[in-house]
């Protein structure tokens, strides 16, 4: 699955030689295996001021068995360090940020390969003095900034809590340990925004999504597999779903996962109905859906007809307002329950278009409008609603992309290579687990911080 | 003794191929397992131990002596499922739901898939018999110059392979001469048979277009629904075909149209206890209610070869007293249209029911908008033994879909064997 230039970049001669030419070296990402440590490695805290939220993710560190160091501007660090939280939260004024450049340079310096650097901010809308908004926003430019500096598949990424959710250590644990993981490997430089929610206990971070029934469309092949195979080893009981001419490989990918296999086109009139009935025939409501199910018809605006303007809207957009429509209806038997997660899958072509993609990129922006909306309309019944906007995936799909097309795509980003489906499946995984319940309205991107979209 | 009721859960099959077509590098095993494997995932049922599974193939390469047992091996059940080949020709697939379905109904397993496999893309080449009965005294001669003796009686042409036969070895008639007869006996017309036949396709394909396979059918090897139905078809294009069958008859009329055409396919049907598929939160389709066999002596020209069934129905029907009308679907196999038409006839019949089933008074004829209203062989294919697992599952979703009712399955088997069951909606 690793790209040519990756692997060759990563052994003997080719190792050697991309180093004494100074030529780009994708990093190999470390990536979730079943039982992994949070980390490998300690972590260094450092906050300014009193640092609330730095205490509850020194507690999160511990509580992996991860040892936590001080991350200060005198720090030294004998070890390399797996990961550096700063908590910048209290920043109000510009010249808090120096306590933030002093702390973090030497911190950074010593963070070892796939590091992590996850920055603590306060939302700036939720500030009324114009400086404080300023200084919290900067939080966002740095963090991006450094992202384009981690080197050897180092992430860093910012986290908003906002000011009602400072002080809980349960909200923020889903978030900041998905962050800390290689569960994170393809994702950097982006900012996710935490509020106040309720939270259940976990008792095994390896399965959060024990004993919770999810739904997955276009689950056969690709992305929607691996986004099934996730869930499946994080404890969730899987329905996977496909259009009936792809069942051969949907049945495969069931049957090696334990997962049911649930043959139905997303764009039938009942398909909502049918997947409720699916639900409610193993007893029970549904936790998660994950509307994944997409096609692509690619044409110069100009030469698209009809049909293809149509279809891709119908299966990428259109399908997810019928079905959410029959699975938000309480009264519906095997619908979402209160307390569940719809999670959409988005696209960098619908946040910064694509050429020849007018229609993908239409219903792919349409998919961020709509978690926007409904998140705040089911807010009340503590419904999340979030999506993921994949970069450059290495797929069957992307395979067929002419070559120097898909070089650009794969290299233009920060840890400078493709992501792989399994990256996609672990941000979905996190927005679906109850521990993320804080976690809302979000549009997570899978990009390894592309360039493209940006 | 008190006997359990066995409910059927759902079924799956791949679609069939015609032969020589998609399936042609398909072994019976690779398709057998596919169709359970389909089945394992539709229900969630990987690494489950099942009481049994009775499958088999009409077609059978000596190598596949236990066809089944390799298939759940290699399928996502346990490996701790039994299993065991059935063969009754044509009647197979049913036959392999009775022996499941008795025994849930005794106790004996709970759960079980009754399944069917057959190709005639990979079908076995048997040595010619001289050749096999020369090299046989090769391998049991004590001395090498007996042996030597024994290897000169090698001729080339033993060296040509035998071919299965598609005839039955007492008369030396194919099924569709055999068939021929009985299509003229009673009189059965060209333009009866094409329209039996046109309906076959329409019904078939508007139940793809509607859906209905969507949780009955796994495509496989590129093949999404069935390779022989022709929704588009029509009286003129079937009224253009030429007669392939009786054609030393007066007035031949049976064509490739109304004929089923050979075919490659699998199916599979889990069956258990109430109790189980409630435990696992699996549907229950229907109720596996009844079922009969009967053989008519075809060889001394008593009887046709496919009329059989018109022998079982009746004695069924008068086990469970039930009339010929007391039924929501009929699922009669269409062999040949000719067949179904025949059998229809015969129970419409006084002189038959009377002389033949020892009646008092005929069966009556059936509402023609209840049979095969999924479309049947003729349209779908018909892989022998496949064809019983196909039917069963389709029936017991059309009453599920229904929510009452009863349905009546009647399948024709070579050597004159009839093998017809009773499904019955669950409440």
């Amino acid at each position: 699955m690793t790209d040519a230039l990756t692997k060759f970049a990563n052994e003997g001669i080719g190792k050697t030689l991309t180093t004494k030419l100074g030529l780009p070296r994708p990093a190999l990402l470390r990536r979730y295996k079943d039982g992994q440590d949070l980390i490998e490695g300690q972590a260094a805290v450092g906050a300014i001021g009193s640092g609330m939220v730095a205490k509850s993710a020194t507690a999160i560190i511990k509580a992996s068995g991860a040892d936590v160091v001080a991350a200060q501007a005198d720090s030294t660090y004998a070890d390399k360090l797996a990961a550096v939280v700063f908590d910048a939260s209290a920043a109000r004024g510009l010249d808090d940020l120096e306590q933030l450049r002093g702390a973090l340079g030497p911190a950074l310096k010593a963070l070892g390969k796939n590091g992590r650097l996850v920055v603590i901010g306060t939302p700036p809308a939720e500030l009324t003095d114009p400086e404080a908004a300023a200084t919290q926003q900067a939080l966002e430019g740095i963090t991006r900034s450094l992202g384009k500096e981690m080197r050897a598949g180092g992430t860093a990424n910012l986290l908003w809590v906002a000011l009602e959710a400072q002080g809980d250590s349960a909200v923020l644990a889903a978030p900041l340990r998905f962050f800390l993981s290689s569960r994170s490997a393809y994702v950097s430089g982006q900012p996710v925004l935490v509020r106040e929610g309720e939270v259940p206990d976990v008792d095994d971070w390896h399965k959060p999504l024990l004993g919770e029934t999810a739904v997955i469309t276009g689950a056969a092949r690709g992305i929607g597999a691996e986004i099934a195979k996730v869930f499946a080893r994080a404890g969730a009981k899987v329905i996977a779903v496909d259009i009936p001419a792809a069942g051969d490989s949907l049945s495969k990918v069931a049957n090696n996962i334990g997962a049911t296999a649930l043959q139905l086109d997303v764009t039938a009139a009942d398909a909502g109905e049918r997947i409720a009935a699916a639900v409610a025939q193993q007893g029970g409501g549904l936790d998660i859906i994950v509307h994944n199910a997409g096609i692509t018809r690619d044409k110069l605006f100009v030469n698209t007809d009809e049909a293809r303007w149509g279809s891709v809207l119908n299966v990428n957009l259109q399908s997810q307002f019928r079905i959410n429509k029959v699975l938000l209806d309480p009264k519906v038997k095997g619908g979402l329950k209160d307390g569940g997660r719809i999670i959409g899958v988005a696209s960098i072509s619908g946040i910064g278009g694509n050429r020849g993609q007018s229609n993908y990129a239409a219903s792919k922006a349409g998919v961020i409008g709509m978690v926007r909306s409904l998140s705040q309309e089911l807010a009340a019944r503590r419904i999340t609603v979030n999506a993921v906007a994949p970069g450059f995936i290495e797929t069957e799909m992307t395979a067929k992309i002419p070559v120097a097309t898909r070089e650009v795509g794969r290299r233009l980003n920060s840890l400078l290579q493709g992501g792989q489906p399994i990256d996609v499946g672990e941000a979905i995984a996190f927005f679906a687990e109850p521990g993320s319940a804080g976690v809302t309205g979000q549009v997570l991107r899978v990009c390894g911080q592309s360039q493209l979209g940006a | 003794m008190t006997t359990r009721d066995v409910v059927i859960v759902g079924g799956n099959r791949i679609p069939f191929a015609r032969s020589g077509g998609k399936y042609l590098k398909a072994s019976n095993q690779d398709m057998l397992t596919a169709a359970i494997d389909g089945l394992v995932s539709r229900f969630g049922l990987q690494g489950e131990r099942l009481g049994e599974v009775a499958a088999g193939a009409v077609i059978k390469h000596a190598r596949d002596f236990n066809l089944t047992r390799e298939a759940v091996l290699g399928s996502h059940l346990a490996p701790t499922t039994p299993a065991y080949d059935v063969q009754q020709a044509c009647g197979t697939g049913l036959e392999t739901a009775i022996l499941v379905a008795n025994k849930i109904a005794l106790g004996q397993i709970d759960s079980g898939i009754a399944a069917g496999s057959d190709t005639t893309s990979d079908a076995p080449l048997a040595l010619n018999d001289n050749l096999r009965k020369t090299l046989m005294e090769v391998n049991y001669a004590k001395t090498p110059q007996q042996r030597l003796k024994a290897l000169t009686k090698i001729r080339p042409t033993q060296l040509a392979p035998e071919q299965p036969e598609n005839s039955e070895p007492r008369t030396g008639l194919s099924m569709g001469e055999h068939q021929a007869l009985t299509a003229a006996e009673w009189g059965i017309t060209r333009e009866a048979q094409d329209e039996l036949t046109l309906r076959s396709h329409q019904n078939l394909s508007a139940a793809y277009d509607r859906g209905f396979f969507d949780d009955l059918v796994t495509p496989y090897l590129g093949l999404t629904k069935d390779q022989n139905m022709r929704g588009d078809t029509s009286l003129e294009k079937l009224a253009k075909l030429k007669p392939v069958y009786g054609k030393s008859g007066d007035n031949p009329t049976m064509t490739a149209g109304n004929s089923t055409p050979l075919t490659d396919g699998a199916a599979a049907v889990l069956l258990s206890t109430k109790e189980w598929a409630t435990e696992r939160n699996l549907p229950i389709l229907a109720r596996f209610v009844d079922a009969e066999t009967a053989a008519v002596d075809y060889v001394n020209g008593d009887e046709g070869l496919l009329m059989a069934p018109a022998y079982a129905v009746p004695r069924l029907l008068a086990r469970n007293n039930l009339t010929l009308q007391d039924f929501d679907f009929y699922e009669i196999h269409e062999a040949f249209a000719s067949t179904v038409l025949a059998t229809l006839a015969a129970w419409e019949s006084e002189e038959f029911c009377k002389g033949k089933l020892g009646l008092d008074a005929p069966l009556g004829s059936i509402d023609r908008a209840k049979l095969n209203v999924n479309g049947s062989s003729l349209a779908a294919g018909h892989p022998f033994a496949a064809t019983g697992g196909r039917i069963v599952a389709s029936l017991a979703k059309q009453l599920h879909e229904k929510g009452s009712g009863r349905g009546l399955i009647s399948i024709c088997a070579a050597g004159g064997q009839g093998v017809v069951a009773i499904l019955e909606a669950t409440k």
